[in-house]
């Protein structure tokens, strides 16, 4: 029995000890060989910063303050934050190579998400990227547009405001809650005008499961508090005098209101047109607003177009198909711009169209969500 | 038994003719997935070799000075693995800090190195067979090198058959297994020049 015991007692101090003795080799390994010490990080050749080594460029360009648009939140899925590594990048790795093509090679362009500094590392940032901030903002009104897209109005608080070109997006930080276990980033293209740059308004689709949507449609409150960064994008109005087509369905109206509204501020005076797709007349909203703005612009119409109209309610406009009804609005196509914000599918099918209707492929701008 | 064969022995054993992947077919779920590149399998190679002879080492130390003379063999499994885990961790590190491509490469096999049933295979044997010291550790480094050749001359087969018509049901794991299968009985040759018992 006494042996029995002496026995126990030495085994469990025996797994214990050498447990012991190897986590402390552990910790002591990670001290040196995980232990990549301070680097030296170079934005634009201007500013030095000195940072923990060991963490993804991404990250540490964050909590620089400097945000680098990123859907999949760091994972290397969504092949968004690429940069020009000038110096210290190192080899490519394996899982980078399948979001860089062999001209990027050429250029040092890297996915920042999967590069780590080991080094000390020179960079390029894109002037637009250092514009970005993150700020926390009030949600301050809720409204429906329709049955299922709401328009959310942002407030900055204190000082900050943010400045943006209309047609931009921000990316929304949603908290944990039942859909998610850890904090994801969505992005939403900006419907409010540049000139009030204290507010911001999104329309915000609901999409049955989506992460986002769910969480502003189901649990926002007025009066929450919200993080947000941007603006990002490149989707805004070029500075030329050639003739506008904007097409959109649904809540890709959202730029494009921004863009027609900052046109009137700026008094923009470019003949435009905006086809504005939707399922039927449930599905349409903000008409009358639009169709003010043909009386306020000098040279602008907007066609709303139902592709599937009820046989009860009253429709007179249009019928069908963005890209059936096109030709009818499509008068000068070798002296006009396309603005397009729909889903992936619906914007290559609408690219295709203007391009068989004579638009030069590098006149048709696009935003896409989903 | 074990007084029979010298330490050069059993590395060129271990090596050819008791070689623990070709003949006792050990490891093999790692030997399947790495060996695409000649690249990866090299430093997957190492990586076996370094885990295995440190291990076994160790592994021997404590078994002989800890676990024997107060009769806890029962507790070898449980000792080995935990030595093993710490190891590969500690690797880890370090082929995160020489070389991002190599370890960006090797993905989830270096951790799994851990679960290599080859490695747990090479202490357990040298306590069957009642090795000494030196013996364990010329037969841990002898079992990594031969695993390592094992896995190089299946990498350079492989880089070879990415060009060849291979039949549509045996792609991937299909075709190795065969490569595999012939490989070993290729290395059934060296059987009689010595043996491990």
């Amino acid at each position: 029995m006494y042996l029995q015991w002496i026995e126990l007692v030495y085994s469990v101090l025996v797994v214990c000890g050498i447990s012991t003795v190897l986590a402390i080799l552990m910790v002591i390994a990670d001290a040196t060989i995980g232990n990549y010490g301070k680097k030296k990080l170079i934005v634009n050749n201007d500013k030095e910063f000195e940072v923990e080594g060991g963490n993804t460029v991404l990250t540490t360009l964050k909590e620089q303050g400097i945000f680098i648009p990123s859907a999949c939140g760091g994972r290397g899925s969504c092949g968004l934050c690429k940069l020009k590594i000038d110096e210290g990048g190192g080899d490519y790795l394996p899982t980078e190579l399948s979001w860089i093509t062999k001209e990027e090679q050429k250029d040092n362009i890297r996915l920042c998400c999967q590069l780590k500094m080991k080094n000390d590392l020179k960079v390029t940032v894109p002037d637009e990227l250092l514009e970005i901030k993150e700020y926390e903002v009030k949600v301050d009104k809720i409204v429906d547009l329709t049955h299922d897209i709401k328009c959310i109005t942002f407030v900055f608080q204190g000082d900050d405001k943010m400045e943006f070109k209309a047609g931009q997006f921000v990316q929304l930080e949603v908290p944990e809650y039942e859909l998610c276990e850890e904090t994801v980033y969505r992005a939403y293209s900006i419907s409010s005008v540049p000139s009030e740059n204290k507010r911001f308004q999104l329309q915000i689709k609901y999409v049955s499961n989506g992460i986002c949507t769910t969480y502003v449609h189901k649990h926002m409150q007025e009066g929450e508090i919200i993080k947000m960064n941007g603006p990002y994008g490149d989707f805004y109005l070029t500075d030329t005098d050639s003739e506008l087509i904007f097409m959109a369905v649904g809540s890709g109206m959202a730029p494009i209101k921004s863009i027609l509204m900052d046109m009137l501020e700026r008094g923009i005076n470019r003949k435009a047109t905006f086809l504005f797709g939707a399922k039927n007349t449930d599905d349409l909203f903000l008409v009358d607003e639009l169709k003010s703005l043909e009386k306020k612009l000098p040279d602008f119409k907007f066609v709303p177009i139902i592709s599937r109209p009820e046989e009860s309610k009253d429709w007179n406009g249009e019928t069908g198909r963005l890209s059936e009804i096109l030709p009818k609005y499509l008068k000068k196509p070798e002296n006009t711009e396309a603005y397009l914000c729909a889903g992936e599918r619906v914007i290559i099918s609408y690219k295709q169209k203007l391009m068989e209707l004579g638009i030069p492929e590098n006149k048709i701008f696009y935003d896409s969500f989903g | 038994m074990s007084e029979g064969i010298g330490v050069f022995g059993i590395f060129f054993a271990a090596i050819f003719t008791s070689n623990i992947l070709l003949t006792l077919y050990l490891g093999t779920c790692s030997f399947l997935a790495v060996s695409r590149q000649v690249k990866t399998a090299v430093g997957l190679g190492f990586a076996v070799i370094f885990v295995m002879t440190a291990t076994s080492a160790l592994n021997w130390l404590i078994y002989n000075f800890l676990l024997k003379p107060f009769d806890l063999d029962y507790l070898k499994y449980i000792v080995f693995i935990i030595v093993i885990a710490a190891f590969v961790q500690i690797v880890e590190m370090v082929i995160e800090r020489v070389s991002e491509t190599l370890y960006t490469a090797l993905g989830i096999f270096l951790p799994l190195i851990t679960v290599n049933c080859a490695i747990l295979g090479v202490s357990l044997f040298m306590i069957i067979r009642n090795y000494t010291f030196s013996q364990s550790v010329s037969f841990g480094l002898g079992s990594g090198v031969g695993w390592m050749i094992a896995i190089i001359a299946m990498a350079g087969i492989r880089e070879k058959l990415a060009n060849a018509r291979i039949p549509k049901g045996l792609e991937g794991a299909g075709i190795t297994l065969i490569i595999a299968g012939i490989m070993a009985m290729a290395f059934m040759g060296f059987t009689g020049m010595m043996g491990l018992s």
